[in-house]
C-alpha cells in the first residue's frame, strides 16, 4: 500500500536525478539517493506518528505532483511582463538586496544583490554548489531526517538561497528572499542554507507568496549555523494561495555566545505545517523564537518548535500568538529540551490562542522535558476568546461593538508584529492584519 | 435626567437589587453611599448596560428615552459615562487610541464632524494638564502598568475628553492618596455645569469634601434605605453603617409585607 502510493515519487526521482543541480558532485549524488531512500522508508508522516497527531497530510501524499517547472518555454516566468510589477510590489526596500525565485527556480532578471564586502556570498544556492560545494557539503550531508519531508526535500534539493558569511562580515541591510509560486501540480523543493562565520550578523526574510490559486506544494528546507557570537535574525512570511500546501523545517545550530532570532508569520495555505528549531551547542547562545498565526476558512495551521538546550548559560524565549476564525483549526506544538549538561539554563515560553469562532480549534501543548537541576524554566498555554471585561469597558467608552472586537484582535496580533525589528516589514505585517480584521479600515483611520 | 423606578437587577441568578428608585435632575450632583456588598456596583454597571447584570424589574428613563432598551455604547453615545472602580487594562490599545475612538464614535452618533488630529491631540493635552497627567500616559497601553492613582485619574480624562451630560463615578476616590484625591475632585468639579448630573458612588465621604453633593442616598441590601442632604454623609461618617441598616432590615420587611 505504502510503495504503491510512492510511486510516482520513484519516477520523478529516476527521471529528474541526472538533471538536478550538482548532479557533477559525487557526494551530494550519494547524499540525494540517501535521502530518498530514507524517505521511501519513512514515508509520508500520518497521524499516527505523535509528531503529527492533529495535521493529516495524506492529501499530500495522493497528488501527482511534478517535481519540476512543466514551463519549459518560459522557465521562471509567471505572465512574462508583469512579474516585475509583482516583485516590486513586494519588495519591502525598492533599493535593498533580494533574490527572487519563481516556481522554485532563482530568476536573476527579478533580483538584486549588490555592494555585498568581498567573501560575503547571497546568491541561489545552485550557484553556490558551482562555486563552493566544499562549502555546503557539510551542512547539507550532516543532515539527519526528523520525517519523509526533509527527507524528500534533500533527495530533490533543487534551488533555494544560500548566505555565507566570513567571520566578522554584518550585513545590516536584510536580505529578502521571495518565493513566488503560481504553477498548479508543482511541487518546490527550496532549499536554503546560512553560514555565518565568527560574531557575523545578517537578516533574513524568506517570504513565501502564491499567484493565483492553483494548488501547488512548498516543501522547503533552511539550514542555518551561528558561529561564536554570530547574530543571525530570520524572518518567515507565509502567505501561500489558498489552495496551496506548505512544509517548512528551519533548523540552527548555535556556537559559543551566538544569537537566532526567529520571527514565523503564517497567513495562508490550505494546510502548512512549519517546523522551527535550534540547538543551543555552546554556553551563552541566546534564541528567541516569535511566531504568530492568522487563519480562517478552513485552513490549518501547525507550528512545531523545537529548542534544544546542550550547552550551559543559555538563554531562551518564545511567544507565539494565534488568532483562528472560522473553521479553522491551528496546532502549537513547542518543545524544549534541557539537556543533563545545561546548567543554569534560562527559557520562557508562551503560546496564546484567540478564537474568534465557535467552529475554530486550537491544540496547544508545551513540552519541557527536563535533565538538568539548576535550570529556570517557564511557560504558560492559553486558549480563549475575547475578554468580555476589555469589551465592555471600550463599549461603555462608546466603541461600536464590532469595531472594540476588531480592535482587541487586532492588539492581540500586534503584540507578535511589534516586536519585528525591519521597519518596512512591520508596516507590511500590519496592513496585512488589518486587512485581515474586520473593520480594519477603521482602526487604521484611529492609528 | 434619570427617572430609575423599582429597579431589581440579579447577578449570576442572585438578586442584589431590590427595587431602586432614584431621580437625578440635570444640574445636581447625588452621592450614593453604602457598605460593601450593598449594590452601589452593580446599580452603576446595570446603568452603564452591563450584560451580566440582568434587570428582572423596573424601569430606568434617561433623557425620555428607555436606557434598558439600549446598548452600552448607545448609552455612551447618548452621553452617560461610568468612571470603573476597576478600570480594565487592554493591552495593545494605546490610550491615544482609545480617546479618539470614543470620541469620534460619540461625535459620529451625534451627527458632529470628526476632530482631525491636531484639534483632538489639542483638546487632549488640554485635558492632561488639568488633570496633571504626563503626555507620555497617551501613547501607553490602557490601564496597562498603570498605578491605581493613575488609573482613577485616566478614567476622569477620559470623562473630560467626552464631556458627559450623565457621569456615574464608581468609587473613583477608593484607593487615592490626598493629593490624588483633590486632582481627581478637580476633574470632577469641572464638569459641573446646569446641564450636567454627576452620580458619585462611595463608601467614604471624603470625596464629598472636595466635590459636594445636592443630596446624599444610602444604599443597603439592595435599596435605598435613607435619602437626604449633605449632613447624612457626615452623620455616616461618625455613626458607621449599622444604625442604617438596621433601619434596612425594617424596610425590606415591611416592603414584604407591601408585596406578598
Amino acid at each position: 500500500m505504502k510503495i504503491e502510493s510512492l510511486d510516482h515519487f520513484h519516477e520523478a526521482f529516476a527521471q529528474l536525478a541526472k538533471r538536478l543541480p550538482g548532479a557533477e558532485l559525487p557526494w551530494l549524488r550519494a547524499v540525494r539517493r540517501s535521502a530518498f531512500d530514507q524517505f521511501n522508508a519513512l514515508g509520508l508522516p500520518t497521524t499516527r506518528h505523535e509528531d503529527w497527531k492533529y495535521t493529516n497530510v495524506s492529501v499530500i501524499g495522493k497528488r501527482p505532483w511534478h517535481f519540476a517547472s512543466q514551463r519549459t518555454d518560459r522557465p521562471g516566468l509567471i505572465d512574462g511582463s508583469d512579474v516585475q510589477g509583482i516583485v516590486d510590489e513586494l519588495a519591502l526596500d525598492p533599493a535593498g538586496h533580494r533574490l527572487v525565485f519563481v516556481n522554485g527556480l532563482h530568476a536573476p532578471r527579478l533580483s538584486k544583490v549588490n555592494g555585498l564586502p568581498h567573501g560575503v556570498f547571497v546568491g541561489s544556492l545552485a550557484r553556490a554548489l558551482r562555486e563552493m560545494p566544499q562549502r555546503l557539503q557539510g551542512t547539507i550531508a550532516a543532515q539527519t531526517y526528523a520525517d519523509g519531508f526533509t527527507a524528500l526535500s534533500t533527495a530533490f534539493l533543487t534551488d533555494g538561497f544560500a548566505v555565507v558569511l566570513p567571520p566578522g562580515e554584518v550585513i545590516d541591510q536584510p536580505l529578502h528572499m521571495l518565493f513566488l509560486t503560481d504553477e498548479g501540480g508543482l511541487a518546490v523543493q527550496p532549499f536554503n542554507v546560512v553560514l555565518a562565520g565568527a560574531r557575523s550578523g545578517c537578516v533574513i526574510v524568506e517570504h513565501f507568496v502564491g499567484l493565483g490559486g492553483d494548488a501547488y506544494w512548498t516543501n522547503a528546507v533552511t539550514r542555518i549555523v551561528a558561529d561564536e557570537q554570530a547574530d543571525v535574525q530570520h524572518y518567515r512570511l507565509q502567505q501561500e494561495g489558498s489552495k496551496a500546501f506548505h512544509i517548512a523545517s528551519v533548523a540552527a545550530a548555535q556556537q559559543r555566545a551566538s544569537c537566532f532570532t526567529s520571527h514565523a508569520f503564517a497567513f495562508g495555505a490550505a494546510l502548512s505545517r512549519t517546523g522551527i528549531g535550534t540547538s543551543l551547542n555552546a554556553a551563552n547562545a541566546q534564541a528567541t523564537l516569535n511566531g504568530l498565526y492568522f487563519v480562517g476558512g478552513r485552513q490549518h495551521v501547525d507550528h512545531h518548535t523545537r529548542i534544544d538546550h546542550a550547552a550551559p548559560h543559555c538563554t531562551s524565549r518564545e511567544y507565539y500568538r494565534g488568532v483562528l476564525d472560522g473553521a479553522a483549526r491551528g496546532v502549537f506544538n513547542g518543545r524544549i529540551i534541557v539537556h543533563r549538561d545545561a546548567q543554569k539554563t534560562d527559557t520562557h515560553q508562551a503560546n496564546h490562542n484567540l478564537l474568534l469562532s465557535r467552529d475554530a480549534e486550537v491544540d496547544t501543548k508545551p513540552q519541557l522535558e527536563i535533565y538538568a537541576d539548576d535550570v529556570k524554566c517557564t511557560h504558560g498555554a492559553t486558549v480563549g476568546q475575547l475578554d468580555e471585561n476589555q469589551l465592555f469597558y471600550l463599549r461603555a467608552r462608546g466603541v461600536e461593538e464590532h469595531t472594540a472586537w476588531a480592535l482587541l484582535t487586532y492588539a492581540f496580533a500586534r503584540d507578535i508584529v511589534e516586536r519585528v525589528r525591519i521597519d518596512s516589514l512591520r508596516g507590511r505585517l500590519e496592513s496585512l492584519l488589518l486587512a485581515r480584521t474586520p473593520e480594519g479600515e477603521r482602526i487604521r483611520e484611529l492609528l | 435626567m434619570l427617572e430609575i423606578s423599582r429597579l431589581q437587577v440579579g447577578v449570576d441568578g442572585k438578586k442584589i437589587l431590590r427595587g431602586i428608585d432614584l431621580s437625578v435632575k440635570a444640574g445636581e450632583v447625588h452621592a450614593i453611599m453604602g457598605p460593601n456588598g450593598s449594590g452601589k456596583s452593580t446599580l452603576a454597571h446595570a446603568l452603564a448596560g452591563r450584560e451580566d447584570c440582568v434587570v428582572t424589574g423596573g424601569a430606568v428613563v434617561y433623557l425620555g428615552r428607555d436606557l434598558l432598551a439600549l446598548a452600552p455604547e448607545e448609552r455612551a453615545h447618548e452621553g452617560l459615562f461610568l468612571a470603573f472602580q476597576y478600570p480594565v487594562e487592554i493591552p495593545g490599545v494605546s490610550n491615544v487610541y482609545l480617546l479618539k475612538a470614543a470620541l469620534n464614535a460619540q461625535r459620529r452618533h451625534r451627527g458632529e464632524p470628526e476632530l482631525d488630529a491636531m484639534e483632538f491631540l489639542q483638546l487632549v493635552k488640554d485635558r492632561m494638564t488639568l488633570m496633571r497627567m504626563d503626555e507620555s500616559l497617551l501613547y501607553r497601553a490602557v490601564n496597562e502598568g498603570f498605578s491605581g492613582g493613575e488609573k482613577k485619574r485616566n478614567e476622569i480624562l477620559q470623562m473630560a475628553v467626552l464631556q458627559p451630560r450623565l457621569a456615574i463615578l464608581d468609587e473613583t476616590d477608593s484607593g487615592l492618596d490626598i493629593d490624588a484625591l483633590q486632582i481627581v475632585a478637580q476633574g470632577v468639579n469641572s464638569l459641573r455645569s446646569p446641564d450636567r448630573a454627576i452620580v458619585l458612588i462611595t463608601h467614604y465621604q471624603r470625596l464629598l469634601d472636595y466635590v459636594v453633593p445636592d443630596r446624599v442616598h444610602v444604599l443597603a441590601n439592595g435599596w435605598i434605605v435613607k435619602s437626604g442632604s449633605r449632613e447624612l454623609a457626615l452623620e455616616l461618617e461618625r455613626q458607621g453603617y449599622g444604625w442604617i441598616e438596621d433601619g434596612a432590615l425594617q424596610s425590606v420587611s415591611a416592603a414584604g409585607a407591601e408585596h406578598p
